[in-house]
């Protein structure tokens, strides 16, 4: 199709029947099978844990402003930690970028009207908000002190929380992601539109395709690790007591078998976001495709064999630690590809700096950051004086809020106006995401030097030669929840007063932006036919060739 | 050409789509179910290599006969649901060949039923899922010699002495892997009995070839679970010194 059609096909029907215009009551949206307004459904419900979530982080970042224990008890201060990193890893940063943009982005790229299995997809949300509310529930009302880890012998044996409470709902929570996953692959296997080759695919939708097999393959072997905590709890018989025959560092190997690449389910599809947005505000394809698309392969093989540098100090064989040790320095390779090659896309580009933009840059910035402090920790001997100090803390930091998060904020920027139809006001956008930069590195760039100086984790108090830094961490911290709330306000704001986007604001080559916006039900009124590769702009003109 | 008398669901284009998308979705499921049993065969690996003198004692407290019984009932049980996989395929193109002759939609739901490949393939099932639940008696049986040995972990445990912890960490991972294994069968039981009963019913729409055959590649999945647990659980050491 020519855009001049598509243009025409698209501003006449954003004015008529939509997604959104399908039904306007509670039941129209907590029963649709549209992959779109569930999409929508975990949009608000991962918003709602965000920020509970983020009121966790503030009472830490509250109670570490002074060196004494001032605020709440360290019982207290344990709980907090453990729901924000339960929170945070579980009911927000795993789900995010998959679960709402995916969902509403997958099918759309590859040209299809839904998800392969659309009832599932909605079984997946409820199981999600199922297990988010019975987790959450126990976090808040009961509280559970061991750290969003569990480890043994402390998870098994003494710890009097309510851990059996959570990892239930742990459990519940990752059939939701399997569910994902599965729908996700089947998906890109068999609804590919005509044309749409794998090597024509856009770079999100690899990102999450890998995504969803590390999601299928990795979720089940934390469901049965927590499962196996739960029957050692409650009846003592298992395969992690020592005085049973078995071993305590057993449970690390398959928790981290599960939890290392997790950290790839959530910065996979980050790196998928960042791939569409840098090559349409520079104006130019991106450098590398095939590249980039084993790239993010790569990762996420490789990303199945580096769990054992979380042990290096937990008694695991030296030789083990060694090969470990290596493996981790490969996964750099395939990461450092990604940020060269966004680096190579904006050369000779013709770049706009636009709200996305900013935050594309950011993730580029703050995850290579991340990424090299990584390889820090990847060091045997070095690994030795930062394990659970600070260090870590801020390493992981840059990695999951630095990148997943901004790129997640990137990304609902930049499909705003695809999902509600509106713009967003620019300069808010612009503003907001200058203050969530400065905002995180003031939070976090204080705590590589705490660990560095030998800071511990998950104390709640600390000697008084370190407050100087914490005091410039929590200040952060206060300009990052301001960073947060604002396009909360200004998004919420556009839903009702914002300029009218059009069918393809951004000038962008991908098929969600060859339909009207809002898209209708069934997200094309014809099947597309793909006849061009990804990211076919043109620097010199600023023009492009849509899929 | 397909003419199967049967709904596309709206997100699809073909049938033959909807046929790839379901069957790669169940393998894709079964992937995941072999990764949920995999913490417990990596703890049986972790176990076997630590104390392997306990493993040999423990194999030999397990029933071997009932478990060599159970593995030649699974395995049959295997065959009649392959046997009921290409009778109910051989009925259902059968029947769209016919119904290709005389173009009637509507004859075609009443036709599979009473060919004989519908009725071979209603009794595979019967016996696919009496076979499922022979297996559930035997373990049934042998669990209650094991707890009446006091072979169930935990306090009381029969064994003490050197190697008490190593064998009682075998005897978890003996009850707990096969409770998985049995849970996941009798899953399979109830699919597969569902299905007998549709086709009793003549309800040919639910008991499609294609449901027959994604229930099979389940069925076939916990069989070959279990053509790992036999050996790994009941046969090693027993033939040591």
């Amino acid at each position: 199709m020519a855009p001049a059609q598509i243009e025409a096909s698209g501003t006449a029907t954003s004015e008529a029947a939509n997604y959104l215009t399908e039904g306007y009551t509670l039941t129209s949206w907590l029963t649709t099978h549209d992959h779109k307004r569930i999409a929508l459904l975990y949009l608000v419900s991962i918003t709602a844990f965000f920020f509970i979530g983020g009121a966790a982080a503030t009472l830490i970042r509250l109670e570490l402003a002074t060196p004494q224990g001032d605020l709440v008890s360290h019982d207290t201060y344990n709980k907090l930690f453990t729901a924000h990193g339960v929170i945070m890893v579980w009911m927000f940063l795993i789900p995010s970028i998959p679960s709402a943009l995916g969902n509403f982005l997958m099918p759309m790229m590859i040209g299809a009207r839904d998800l392969a299995f659309p009832r599932l997809n909605l079984v997946s949300w409820y199981i999600y908000v199922l297990g988010g509310l019975f987790t959450l529930m126990a976090l808040v009302l009961g509280g559970v002190d061991t750290g969003w880890t569990f480890y043994t012998p402390f998870s098994t044996m003494f710890s009097n929380t309510h851990v059996i409470l959570v990892l239930v709902g742990v459990f519940i929570l990752g059939f939701s992601s399997i569910l994902t996953g599965l729908n996700f692959i089947v998906t890109v296997h068999t609804m590919r539109a005509p044309g749409m080759g794998w090597f024509r695919l856009p770079l999100f939708v690899w990102a999450n395709y890998a995504t969803s097999i590390i999601l299928v393959l990795a979720t089940p072997v934390l469901a049965m690790t927590l499962l196996l905590i739960a029957l050692e709890r409650l009846f003592g018989v298992g395969i992690f007591d020592p005085a049973l025959g078995g071993d305590p560092v057993l449970f690390q190997h398959l928790f981290w078998f599960y939890s290392h690449p997790a950290v790839y389910i959530m910065v996979l599809p980050a790196m998928g976001v960042v791939s569409e947005i840098v090559p349409c505000f520079a104006r130019k394809r991106v450098f590398g495709y095939r590249f980039m698309a084993y790239a993010i392969l790569g990762i996420a093989v490789i990303g199945f064999m580096v769990w054992g540098h979380h042990m290096f100090v937990s008694s695991q064989s030296i030789y083990a630690g060694l090969v470990f040790s290596l493996l981790s320095f490969l996964v750099a390779i395939p990461s450092a590809i990604k940020v060269f090659n966004w680096t190579a896309t904006l050369y000779k580009g013709s770049i706009t700096f636009a709200a996305p933009m900013l935050y594309a840059l950011g993730f580029i910035g703050l995850f290579t950051v991340g990424g090299l402090t990584g390889l820090f920790l990847a060091s045997l001997a070095i690994d030795v004086h930062l394990s659970d100090t600070y260090f870590v803390v801020s390493h992981f930091h840059y990695i999951m809020v630095g990148g997943a998060v901004m790129a997640y904020l990137g990304g609902i920027h930049f499909w705003w106006p695809k999902i509600s139809g509106r713009l967003y006001p620019e300069m808010w956008g612009r503003i907001a995401a200058l203050i969530i930069f400065i905002g995180f590195n003031l939070t976090f760039f204080p705590q590589y030097l705490l660990g560095y100086a030998g800071m511990p984790r998950r104390y709640h108090t600390y000697p008084p030669e370190f407050q100087l830094l914490n005091v410039l961490s929590s200040a952060g911290a206060s300009i990052l929840a301001v960073g947060y709330l604002l396009p909360l306000a200004y998004l919420g704001w556009s839903l009702f007063y914002g300029k009218r986007a059009g069918a393809n604001p951004w000038q962008a080559t991908g098929l969600e932006w060859q339909t009207a916006s809002p898209p209708p039900k069934e997200n094309f009124l014809q099947t597309p036919l793909v006849t061009a590769d990804a990211y076919a702009y043109d620097p010199q003109t600023g023009t492009q060739v849509p899929q | 050409m397909t003419t199967q008398a049967r709904r596309i669901a709206p997100q699809f284009g073909s049938a033959a789509q909807q046929d790839e998308a379901a069957t790669l979705g169940l393998w894709i499921f079964l992937a995941t179910e072999l990764l949920f049993f995999g913490p417990l065969f990596f703890g049986y690996l972790y176990g076997r290599t630590h104390f392997p003198a306990a493993f040999a004692i423990a194999s030999r407290h397990t029933d071997v006969v009932l478990g060599t019984l159970n593995t030649a009932i699974l395995l049959t049980s295997s065959l009649a649901m392959a046997i009921a996989v290409a009778a109910r395929e051989a009925a259902e193109n059968g029947s769209a060949a016919r119904a290709d002759e005389d173009r009637d939609d509507n004859a075609r739901r009443d036709m599979p039923e009473d060919s004989a490949a519908t009725r071979v393939a209603m009794a595979a099932l019967a016996g696919t899922a009496g076979l499922g639940m022979a297996f559930l008696a035997v373990k049934g049986i042998e669990y209650a010699h094991e707890w009446q040995a006091h072979l169930f972990p935990g306090a009381g445990f029969a064994m003490t002495g050197p190697q008490g912890h190593g064998v009682q960490y075998l005897f978890f991972l003996y009850f707990a892997m096969t409770a998985l294994h049995a849970v996941h069968l009798a899953i399979g039981i109830a699919a597969v009995a569902a299905l007998a009963i549709a086709l009793y019913r003549k309800k040919v729409r639910f008991a499609s070839a294609r449901h027959i055959r994604l229930a099979g590649l389940y069925w076939h999945f916990v069989d070959v679970v279990w053509i790992f647990l036999y050996p790994i659980l009941y046969l090693v050491g027993r033939s040591g010194a």
